[in-house]
C-alpha cells in the first residue's frame, strides 16, 4: 500500500532539496519545481480528501512506526474530518503562494526552499497524531517563516522577524510544558494522542494542562492581548507569505486548541468557558475596532484576522458539535478569503508601492477596475455576505453558541455591523471617487499568474459558501466523535 | 402551475449570469436578456397568482445542507402573500427595465446596469419565496448588497448631496444595525424550537411552545431587521441618501419592493408578532411616529427627489402602523401593494424631469407641464394617488389604516393618520407644483427640455393605470384582496358608518391640503428655500424640519464621528502603544530579548536554549505539584 499520507507530507521536503541543488544563476527553475511539487501536494491532498470514508469516523490514512523506542516516542501520522479541510486548505494556499510569487526575482532559490520546508511543517503539524511529532513540525515552521519575514520582507522586517518567532516561542515553551507534563501524568508515559485521550486525566490535572497548551495556541490564532505580533509580521512579510501566514499558520492555533485542548482536555475546557467566551468576544469586537482605526490595509486586515478568529474562539467555548461544525468552516473560509485579501493587497502594492489607505485614495476602480472586483468580492466574503463561506460558517457558529453562549454571542453578532464598517469604508476610500491622478499610471491584472489565484480562491469561497456539505460533510462526524 | 414557482425566482439570476458571461459587451443584449428573463418570471408570477386565487397553496423544498438534527433548506412558498408580492415585485421591475432603457442609455455601465437589476430581482424573489428564516436572512443579505451596489453606481460622481458611493456605503451599514436584531431574534426562535422552518415555527407559536415574553422579545428583534431594511426611525437616515443611485432603482428597489422587504417580514412573520402581542404596539408606535417624521420633512425639503424619498418612509410607516394595528397582514400588505405602483410611478415621472432638466432641485424646476405632458400627466395621477382621492389606489389602502385604528379603539393613531394624510397631499402636491406649475425659471431659459422617449413614457402609463385601478380590488365593498390573503377574517359586506364618515372626512382633509398647496405653491412659482412661506413664518420650525429634526447631523457628527471612528482611532493606538508595550515590555524584563532585538541570528538561538529551559522548569514544577498532591 502507498503511504499517501506520508508521500504528501514529505513530498515538499524533496522539492526543497531539488532547489537547492540548482543554479543560483537562474530564477525560473526554482519557480517552477516549486510550482511542480505544490500542483502534486494538491492532487495528493484532494485523493485523500476524497478517498476518506466519512461514513467511519477517526483517523485515516494513518501510519504508525515506532520511533524513539525508549522513550515511547512514534512516528504517527493520520487524517481525520477535523484534519482534512486543513490540510487541503494548505496544499490550495500553497499553490496559490507560489503563484503569487511568481514575479519574485530577489533570490528565487533560496526563498522557494523556504517556501517548500514550509509545507512540510504546516501538514505535519495537521496530520501529526504523536505530541512530540506535533510540537516538531510546530516548531520547524518558525524557521522558514523567521527567514522569509527576515530577508524578503519590508523596512522593519528583522523586528517583525523576531517578534514573531519570540512570540510563538513564549508560547511554545509553556505548550511544550504541557506536552511533557501531559506525557509523565498519563498511566503509561505517551505522546500518542489516541492514547492520551483515553488517558482519564481528572479535571483539575485538565484544568491545568489546559492552560499551558492554551497559551500556545492562543498565541498563534491570535487571541487578544496575544496578537500584537500578527500586524508587525503581516505589514513586514512580503504578500505572498502574508497569505500563507493568514491563510493557514493562524489555523494552526485553532487546530491545535480544537485537536489538543477540546479533544484532549475537555473536561479542563469547561472549567474556562466564561473565561474563554469572554476572550473570544473581546477578540472579536475590540480587533474589529482596531481594524476599523487601521491606516495600512495589511494591519487592518491582520487585525480582521483577529476578529474572525474569535468566531473561532466562541465556538470552542461553546463546545457543541453545530458551533464547532462552524468553527472549522469558518477556518477554512478564512484562510481562503483572508489569502485572497492579501493576494489583492500583493497586487495593489507592486504597482502603487504603498499600503497606507490615505495615500491609495482614491477611484482605482476607474484605473484598474480588475483589481477592483477583486478587492470588493474578498471584503464582501470577509464581511459574510450570503452566498460566500464565512457567511455559512459564522451563521453555524451563532446558531451553535447560542444556547450556550447567549450573551457572548448576542455581543459577537454586533461584530458583523463593524465588519461591514471597516470593509466598506476601506472600499469606498480607495476604489470609489474620482481617480487620484498621481495613479493614473496603474496597470490592471493581466497576467496568467495574476488570474489563478485569484479564480481558484474565489472558486473555493463561493463552492464553500453554495454547498458547505464539501467541508463540514467530513468535518461533523470527526467533532461529533470528540463527545463535547 | 405552482410547482414552476421556482422559476420566478430563478430566471432573473439566470439573466445576471448570461449579462455577466455573454453580452456584457452588447448593451442592448443585456437590456433584452433582462427584460425577457423578467417578462417571463412576470407571466408566471401571474399565473402562480391566477393558480392561488383558484385555491392552490404549495411549499416547496429542498435541503440544502444537514448537520445533526438541523436541515437547512432552500423553499418556495406559495400562498396568497407570497403570489401578491411576486406579482407586485415582477410587474415593477418589468416596466423599470423597460424604463432604465430610456433612463441609462448611453452609460458606460448600461450591462452593469441591467445585470445589478436582474440580481437585485434575482433576491428580491428570493427573499419573498423564502419559507424559512434561514434563506430570508440569506435573500435580506442580498437585496442589501444590491442595494448597496446600485446605490452607489456610479461610484466616481460626486452626486447631489453626497457621494453615491458614502451613500451606498451608509445604506449597507445602517441597515446591518437592524440585521443583528434580525440574526440574533431567529437565534432566540432557533434554540427554543429547533427549526428554521415558517411553519414549523408558526405551528409551534401556535401550540403555545414559544413562552409569551421570549415571542415578545424576538418578535421586536425581528422587527428591527424590518426597521433598518424599511427606513423606520431610527434607522431611516439612509433612505434619502440612497437616492445618489440613478432613479429607476430609487423607483424600485427604493420604494416599491426591497424596503417595503421590511413589511413583507412582519406580514409573514405575524403569528410570533400575535404570540408576543406587546410587540406589536412597538410596531404601531414606531409605523406611525415614523409616518409623522418624514412627512414633516418632506413638507420643506427642497430637492424634489428627496422630498418623495421621505414620502417613501412616511408610507412605509403607515404599513406598519397597520400591521401592529391589526395584527394581521392584510391591511399592511394592501398599502404596500397600491404604494409599489404609485410610488414606483412618482418616482420614475420625476426621474423623466431629471432626465430632462438635469437638477431635482425646487430652485431650478418650474414650468415643465408645457414641455413634459405626459410627465406631468402621470406624476399627477401618481400624486393623487397618494394623497388619497377617491378613486385612486391610495385612498382604498391608507382609508382601511384609519378605519382600521378607529375600530381598534386606537383614536390617538387614526388622528395621526389623518394629520399625516393632510401633510402627505400638501408635500406631493407642492412637488408637483414646484416642477410642473408656472413657469420655467429665469436661469434656466435656455435649457432645452423634451418630453422623455417611449421606452420612458409608456412604463409610465401602465403604472399611471395601475395606480388608479388598484385600489378597487380593496374597497370596502367588495375587499377581494382581505378575502384572498386573510379568507378567515372576512370583513363585513359594505362599510359601516363610521367607515362612510372616516371617508369623508379623509377626502375633505386631502382636498384641503391640496388647495393650501395650490395657494402656496400653485398660483405663483416659489423661486427657492428662503422664499418658502414656512421659513418666513415660522423660521425655526422651518429650519428644524429642514435639518431632518437634527437626527443625521447627531448620528454622522457624534456617533459615528467619535463613537465608531473616532473610538476607533484610539483603539489602533492603545493596542499599538499600550498592549504590545505591555507584552514587549514583560518579555524585555523577563530575558534578554532586547539584547535578541540586537543580535538577531545569535539571539535566536540563545531565546531558543532559554525557551526550553524554561519549558523544563515548568515541567518539573507541576510534576512535583502532582506528585504531592
Amino acid at each position: 500500500m502507498v503511504p499517501w499520507l506520508s508521500l504528501m507530507l514529505w513530498l515538499p521536503l524533496l522539492g526543497a532539496l531539488i532547489i537547492f541543488c540548482l543554479s543560483r544563476e537562474r530564477q525560473q527553475p526554482a519557480k517552477v519545481v516549486a510550482l511542480v511539487f505544490s500542483l502534486i501536494e494538491l492532487a495528493i491532498s484532494l485523493g485523500l480528501y476524497f478517498g476518506y470514508d466519512r461514513a467511519a469516523a477517526g483517523f485515516q490514512f494513518a501510519e504508525k512506526y515506532s520511533w524513539v523506542a525508549a522513550l515511547n516516542i512514534n512516528y504517527h501520522v493520520g487524517v481525520d474530518g477535523l484534519s482534512l479541510p486543513m490540510v487541503i486548505l494548505t496544499t490550495f494556499i500553497f499553490f496559490c503562494a507560489i503563484l503569487a510569487s511568481w514575479g519574485e526575482n530577489r533570490r528565487a532559490k533560496e526563498y522557494f526552499f523556504l517556501v517548500m520546508i514550509l509545507e512540510t511543517a504546516v501538514l505535519g503539524v495537521f496530520t501529526s497524531l504523536d505530541l512530540f511529532l506535533f510540537f516538531l513540525f510546530w516548531e520547524l515552521e518558525l524557521i522558514p517563516m523567521y527567514f522569509l519575514i527576515g530577508i524578503w520582507g519590508s523596512d522593519r522586517r528583522e523586528y517583525a522577524a523576531m517578534k514573531f518567532i519570540i512570540y510563538t516561542m513564549t508560547g511554545s515553551a509553556f505548550m511544550l510544558a504541557g506536552f511533557l507534563a501531559m506525557y509523565f501524568l498519563a498511566p503509561t508515559p505517551t505522546f500518542d494522542m489516541i492514547e492520551l485521550a483515553q488517558a482519564g486525566f481528572t479535571p483539575a490535572v485538565q484544568g491545568l494542562l489546559f492552560i499551558l497548551i492554551f497559551l500556545g495556541f492562543s498565541v498563534k490564532l491570535p487571541m487578544v492581548p496575544f496578537h500584537t505580533w500578527l500586524p508587525d509580521a503581516h505589514v513586514e512579510a512580503p504578500a505572498p507569505i502574508s497569505m500563507v501566514l493568514a491563510g493557514v499558520l493562524l489555523k494552526m492555533g485553532g487546530y491545535g486548541l480544537i485537536r489538543i485542548n477540546a479533544g484532549l482536555l475537555p473536561e479542563g475546557l469547561k472549567l474556562y468557558v466564561p473565561y474563554l467566551a469572554v476572550l473570544a468576544v473581546i477578540s472579536v469586537i475590540y480587533g474589529a475596532y482596531v481594524a476599523l482605526g487601521q491606516k495600512d490595509l495589511k494591519t487592518m486586515i491582520a487585525m480582521s484576522s483577529v476578529s474572525h478568529m474569535g468566531f473561532v474562539l466562541l465556538a470552542i467555548a461553546a463546545m457543541t458539535p453545530m458551533a464547532l461544525n462552524g468553527a472549522v468552516l469558518e477556518m477554512f473560509a478564512h484562510g481562503t478569503v483572508s489569502g485572497l485579501l492579501f493576494f489583492c493587497i500583493g497586487l495593489i502594492y507592486e504597482r502603487a508601492h504603498t499600503r497606507q489607505i490615505a495615500e491609495l485614495t482614491g477611484g482605482l476602480a476607474v484605473q484598474v477596475p480588475r483589481i477592483a472586483v477583486a478587492f470588493i468580492v474578498a471584503s464582501l466574503a470577509s464581511l459574510g455576505l450570503p452566498g460566500m463561506s464565512q457567511f455559512v460558517a459564522e451563521f453555524l457558529v451563532f446558531l451553535g453558541s447560542f444556547p450556550a453562549l447567549q450573551v457572548p454571542t448576542i455581543i459577537a453578532t454586533t461584530g458583523i455591523v463593524f465588519t461591514a464598517g471597516y470593509y466598506l469604508w476601506t472600499v469606498r476610500r480607495i476604489f470609489y471617487g474620482p481617480l487620484n491622478p498621481r495613479w493614473a499610471h496603474l496597470e490592471d491584472m493581466n497576467k496568467a499568474y495574476e488570474f489563478i489565484p485569484l479564480v481558484v480562491l474565489v472558486a473555493l469561497t463561493v463552492l464553500v459558501g453554495l454547498y458547505p456539505n464539501i467541508i463540514i460533510n467530513w468535518s461533523d462526524t470527526s467533532l461529533v466523535a470528540l463527545g463535547l | 402551475m405552482i410547482q414552476y414557482a421556482w422559476l420566478i425566482t430563478v430566471m432573473p439570476l439566470a439573466a445576471f449570469c448570461i449579462i455577466l458571461g455573454l453580452t456584457y459587451r452588447q448593451k442592448m443584449a443585456s437590456a433584452l436578456v433582462a427584460i425577457f428573463c423578467m417578462g417571463v418570471s412576470l407571466a408566471l408570477s401571474l399565473g402562480v397568482l391566477l393558480a392561488v386565487v383558484h385555491g392552490g397553496e404549495a411549499e416547496l423544498s429542498l435541503t440544502w445542507f444537514t448537520l445533526g438534527d438541523w436541515r437547512f433548506e432552500v423553499g418556495v412558498l406559495v400562498d396568497p402573500m407570497a403570489a401578491v408580492m411576486f406579482v407586485v415585485v415582477c410587474f415593477i421591475t418589468f416596466f423599470d427595465m423597460i424604463y432604465s432603457i430610456g433612463y441609462m442609455h448611453g452609460d458606460p455601465g448600461f450591462s452593469r446596469f441591467f445585470a445589478f437589476l436582474s440580481l437585485f430581482a434575482f433576491s428580491m424573489l428570493g427573499l419573498v419565496a423564502a419559507n424559512n428564516f434561514l434563506q430570508i436572512f440569506i435573500f435580506w443579505e442580498l437585496v442589501g448588497l444590491c442595494s448597496y451596489l446600485l446605490i452607489g453606481f456610479w461610484y466616481d460622481q460626486p452626486g447631489v448631496a453626497l457621494p453615491p458611493p458614502s451613500a451606498g456605503m451608509r445604506a449597507f451599514i445602517t441597515t446591518r444595525i437592524g440585521d443583528v436584531g434580525l440574526l440574533i431574534g431567529i437565534l432566540m426562535l432557533a434554540a427554543a424550537l429547533p427549526t428554521l422552518n415558517f411553519r414549523e415555527v408558526f405551528a409551534a407559536v401556535g401550540a403555545g411552545q414559544v413562552p409569551a415574553g421570549l415571542a415578545t422579545t424576538a418578535a421586536i428583534l425581528l422587527f428591527m431587521g424590518a426597521v433598518g431594511k424599511s427606513a423606520q426611525f431610527p434607522l431611516h437616515t439612509w433612505l434619502p441618501d440612497a437616492m445618489e443611485g440613478p432613479t429607476p432603482v430609487s423607483a424600485l428597489i427604493h420604494a416599491a419592493t426591497m424596503v417595503a422587504a421590511g413589511v413583507y417580514l412582519v406580514a409573514r412573520l405575524m403569528p410570533i408578532f400575535n404570540a408576543g402581542s406587546a410587540s406589536l404596539e412597538v410596531v404601531a408606535y414606531i409605523g406611525g411616529f415614523t409616518a409623522l417624521l418624514a412627512a414633516s420633512i418632506g413638507i420643506v425639503f427642497p430637492d424634489f427627489k428627496r422630498v418623495i424619498a421621505y414620502s417613501t418612509i412616511s408610507q412605509l410607516g403607515y404599513m406598519f402602523m397597520a400591521l401592529g394595528i391589526t395584527g394581521a397582514a392584510t391591511a399592511g400588505m394592501f398599502h404596500l401593494t397600491t404604494h409599489a405602483f404609485f410610488k414606483a410611478l412618482l418616482f420614475l415621472a420625476i426621474g423623466s424631469v431629471i432626465h430632462a432638466a438635469e437638477s431635482q432641485h425646487m430652485r431650478d424646476l418650474g414650468g415643465l407641464r408645457k414641455y413634459m405632458p405626459v410627465t406631468a400627466f402621470t406624476f399627477l395621477m401618481g400624486a393623487l394617488a397618494l394623497s388619497g382621492i377617491p378613486p385612486f389606489a391610495g385612498f382604498w389602502s391608507k382609508d382601511e389604516i384609519i378605519y382600521s385604528a378607529v375600530e381598534h379603539g386606537q383614536t390617538g393613531l387614526a388622528v395621526l393618520g389623518l394629520v399625516v394624510a393632510f401633510m402627505t397631499a400638501f408635500y406631493i402636491f407642492r412637488v408637483y407644483f414646484g416642477t410642473f406649475g408656472g413657469e420655467i425659471p429665469e436661469h434656466r431659459r435656455h435649457h432645452h427640455y423634451h418630453e422623455a422617449p417611449p421606452t420612458m413614457t409608456v412604463p409610465l402609463i401602465v403604472l399611471a393605470i395601475m395606480a388608479i385601478v388598484v385600489g378597487w380590488v380593496g374597497t370596502p365593498w367588495a375587499n377581494y384582496f382581505a378575502a384572498f390573503l386573510a379568507p378567515e377574517e372576512h370583513l363585513a359586506a359594505g362599510p359601516d358608518s363610521t367607515a362612510l364618515t372616516l371617508m369623508a372626512i379623509s377626502t375633505v382633509i386631502v382636498v384641503v391640503a391640496i388647495l393650501s398647496a395650490w395657494l402656496v405653491y400653485g398660483r405663483k412659482r416659489v423661486p427657492d428655500v428662503d422664499a418658502e412661506p414656512l421659513a418666513r413664518g415660522i423660521p425655526w420650525l422651518h429650519k428644524f424640519l429642514i435639518n431632518k429634526w437634527y437626527i443625521e447631523p447627531f448620528y454622522y457628527g457624534v456617533i459615528v464621528r467619535y463613537g465608531a471612528v473616532g473610538l476607533a482611532y484610539v483603539a489602533a493606538w492603545f493596542d499599538r502603544h499600550v498592549i504590545d508595550g505591555i507584552v514587549n515590555g514583560i518579555a524585555a524584563i523577563v530575558g534578554g530579548v532586547g539584547q535578541g532585538l540586537r543580535h538577531v541570528q545569535s539571539g535566536y538561538l540563545q531565546f531558543y536554549a532559554m525557551v526550553i529551559f524554561a519549558a523544563v522548569v515548568i515541567v518539573a514544577v507541576y510534576i512535583a505539584l502532582f506528585v504531592t498532591v
